[in-house]
């Protein structure tokens, strides 16, 4: 027997129905709900689950191997470093210690006060302006030490 | 919207389309997501706000176009129909530019191309070097197309290969046109298109599936998506004749979660061809129907494999299966599915419409047409490139991608992204085709090619590739799971120069047994990047092994900075801009480093001014420490 949830959260919910509750859309109401919520919660993983009778467990399988879920929290603020063979070559891991050093965190985790979640990508694709660091959306080619500390001082300040 | 009932009706709308664009001219800006990343939104904004100032409303027609090629120089805008093509245009240019050109055609000099060698500035789009000696059959359109607009891919003739094939042609006929035209596969394996459209088609089993593969995971190749987000319809158009061939009713576009513009643009061409009634029930009223969803990938490099892909299309996590049986027999649901991938689907209106001959001419005996590649590293033009089948690497690489920049030696490109090998100096002969590549132990792969210069270690990229793998093998079968990270083990050992005898040995026995007992093409080709470099390059890896010393100054472990004290002139500025404050030395004192200290982040080099040059690398000799307090030599 399922243990009924607590509290259903309303979002997921909406998301599901938007799916009609099709289970071989599992993954697309994943995406939705991490794009969402950030990250994925045990309680919403057991929402999905109930909702869509998929076993946790599948659901569990399927978090874990995509790359775009994430079941701890994220950041408020997300900084992205293209590792992409372009980027590669022309020094994104210099790039990347530098945004490692300022930040103190490595990649694939978020501060402790959950102010910046620090991730890599595999290939964003603009290679022309490489190596490519991206903040909240805006993208940032070739950035130096100094415009990588101005752009993470500047987010602290803003929250 | 009216709807289309027949191929006339789509004639007549085309020239209704045509009659309205008549003497206007045409602004067109890169706003696709390479130039986003430069801003290219806010001078679309600026276009459309000036041309509204100054009364040219009506007169000229904007249009927010995906990729043309010339990332490096985004935002790009061209202004038809004389042609004139504007580089890294910025938002204060744009006044200048709807005053003169737009309202007088005059051109406007500092905006144009400038040729770096003879310092010509070039007018024309087509006249540019870059372009010079492309042939830009299928992504030549994005300019001409606004990325939101169905109608304009309407005026360039488009879906006219689709009633073409509706009114006249049986599926059978549609099929031999795409086997006779010699068109393969262009997401790497090169399978003849035609040929696995029959399969599916004589299969047994309904209801059958058309997938476009969008999952273009490969780093440095970004070919499908600028097609996605800038021509939508053409792959659309191509999916539609499959689907026609072959007998489905159903299709699904598979794209990567990367790429959120390719996934709106092509969200919003399906609603439009559903509108005009090219797609859904009844397309121009000749009883053949498709369906066309819509999937986003979560991120797995492996979904790129057809029967990962369709795995991860069944909601389940993608993991490859023994083929056969191929999904052409059992895909989708278990039913018979035809993959393609999205430059091969944009590719078949072309041949439909200009005939399987037209297709031959271009390329070679066994290669036919063109194909895309995203030429990028360390090279003067970045961009993505359409040259016919044959063309050396050579010419790629140099005529086109102008070679490589600040003075630097070339030392190999790499085609084929991780599953793909590096091809050395001594081979830029090479006509670029399947069997050519394959021959190198390099492949076409989907089209990525990444120059490499003198600074760049072959045995880290190597490690590199080798790393990408092994985060993204899926871990299903032993041979890639376990081989792919033993031979990261030992790239990372002899990045860090604790390399052993026998590891070069090691690795060609590991990868050869990754590469023939791997399930699928990940592991079958994760070799492909060690034993190429191994093959040309066994040098590097032997300097690295036996005397610890990375020739190309760029394996950090092996590597130390160095002030020359009689270069240093005592600036302080390495001193204070060093973050681990390993830097000693004061006015009129020869700066040093402390080895011991140094976390090799490399600021010194970037911040001592070039007119010194005094910080450099060295590898494999012992940095001799300079006595302390040396007075600096004032030149």
């Amino acid at each position: 027997m399922v243990q009924t949830l607590i509290v259903a959260d309303k979002e997921v919910d909406e998301i599901i129905a938007k799916y009609q509750g099709d289970k071989s859309a599992l993954i697309q109401v994943l995406i939705e709900v991490q794009r969402q919520k950030r990250w994925l919660s045990k309680e919403t993983l057991k929402q999905v689950s109930e909702r869509l009778g998929v076993a946790l467990t599948q659901i569990y399988h399927i978090t874990t191997f995509y790359k775009a879920f994430s079941l701890t929290p994220r950041g408020r603020h997300s900084v992205t470093v293209c590792l992409g063979t372009a980027c590669q070559v022309r020094g994104a891991p210099r790039l990347m210690d530098n945004i490692t050093q300022t930040l103190k965190i490595n990649a694939g985790e978020t501060s402790t006060d959950e102010q910046f979640s620090l991730d890599t990508a595999r290939c964003l694709g603009c290679c022309a302006i490489g190596p490519v660091m991206v903040v909240d959306g805006e993208y940032y080619g070739k950035p130096s030490r100094k415009e990588v500390e101005q752009v993470i001082s500047a987010k602290e300040i803003e929250t | 919207m009216p709807r289309l009932n027949s191929a006339a009706n789509l004639e007549s709308l085309r020239q209704q389309i045509l009659n309205s664009h008549k003497g206007k001219r045409v602004v067109a800006i890169t706003n696709g997501t390479d130039g986003r990343t430069r801003h290219s939104e806010v001078v679309f904004r600026a276009l459309n706000d000036e041309i509204k100032k100054q009364g040219l409303v009506g007169k000229v027609a904007v249009k927010s176009t995906g990729c043309h090629g010339f990332c490096e120089q985004e935002p790009t805008v061209l202004i038809m129909p004389e042609e004139i093509c504007y580089v890294g245009v910025k938002p204060e240019d744009v006044p200048e530019i709807v005053s003169q050109t737009l309202a007088k055609g005059k051109v406007v000099g500092r905006l144009l191309y400038q040729d770096p060698t003879s310092g010509e500035r070039i007018i024309k789009e087509s006249e540019i070097p870059f372009y010079k000696s492309q042939d830009r059959i299928v992504l030549g359109n994005n300019r001409f197309i606004d990325m939101s607009r169905i109608d304009d891919y309407i005026a360039l003739g488009g879906y006219s290969a689709l009633a073409k094939v509706l009114s006249g042609m049986t599926p059978q006929q549609a099929i031999d046109e795409v086997k006779r035209s010699g068109l393969r596969g262009r997401g790497g394996a090169g399978f003849p298109t035609g040929m696995k459209w029959e399969f599916c088609r004589k299969a047994a089993g309904k209801p059958k599936y058309v997938i476009v593969n969008c999952d273009e995971g490969d780093p440095g190749a970004y070919m499908d998506r600028s097609l996605m987000e800038g021509n939508p319809h053409s792959v659309l158009e191509g999916l539609l004749i499959g689907a026609y061939a072959i007998g489905a009713a159903e299709g699904y576009i598979y794209v990567r979660a990367e790429y959120p513009l390719a996934v709106e643009n092509v969200e919003a061409a399906i609603k439009q061809a559903e509108d005009y009634g090219l797609l859904g029930d009844n397309i121009l009223g000749s009883g053949f129907n498709l369906k066309v969803h819509v999937h986003r990938g979560a991120g797995a490099f492996v979904c790129g494999e057809e029967t990962a892909l369709i795995a991860s299309l069944e909601g389940r996590i993608g993991e490859p299966r023994q083929r056969p049986p191929f999904p052409a027999t059992s895909g989708l649901w278990g039913k018979p599915t035809n993959i393609n991938n999205v430059e091969t689907w944009a590719n078949v209106p072309l041949i439909i419409n200009k005939g399987a001959d037209w297709f031959r001419s271009l390329g070679t005996e066994r290669s036919q047409g063109t194909k895309i590649f995203s030429l990028v590293g360390k090279l003067k033009n970045t961009g993505l490139v359409e040259a016919p089948m044959g063309m050396t690497l050579g010419d790629i690489v140099f005529n086109i991608g102008g070679g490589v920049p600040d003075g630097k030696k070339f030392k190999a490109v790499q085609t084929g992204g991780p599953s793909g090998g590096v091809i050395p100096e001594s081979l830029l002969d090479t006509p670029v085709d399947y069997e050519e590549l394959s021959k190198l132990g390099a492949i076409m792969g989907s089209g990525g090619m990444i120059v490499m210069d003198e600074d760049t270690c072959l045995v880290d990229v190597a490690r590199y590739f080798v790393n990408f793998l092994a985060g993204e093998s899926c871990g299903k079968c032993v041979p890639c799971r376990e081989g792919i990270y033993q031979m990261l083990k030992i790239l990372n050992r002899i990045c860090e120069g604790r390399g052993q005898e026998g590891d070069i040995e090691s690795l060609q026995e590991i990868g050869e047994t990754v590469r023939d007992f791997s399930l699928c093409a990940l592991g079958k080709t994760a070799a492909n990047p060690v034993l190429s470099t191994i093959k040309y390059f066994r040098d590097e890896y032997e300097e690295h092994i036996k005397y610890k010393r990375c020739p190309a100054l760029a394996c950090k472990e092996l590597i130390s900075y160095y002030i020359e004290p009689e270069k240093c002139q005592a600036c302080l500025i390495c001193l204070r801009e060093c973050p681990a404050e390993a830097i000693t030395g004061d006015k009129k004192v020869v700066h040093v480093i402390d080895q011991g200290k140094c976390t090799k982040c490399g600021t010194c080099l970037e911040v001592c001014p070039p007119r010194f040059g005094a910080v450099t690398k060295l590898s494999g000799v012992k940095v001799s420490e300079p006595a302390r307090k040396t007075e600096v030599v004032r030149k």
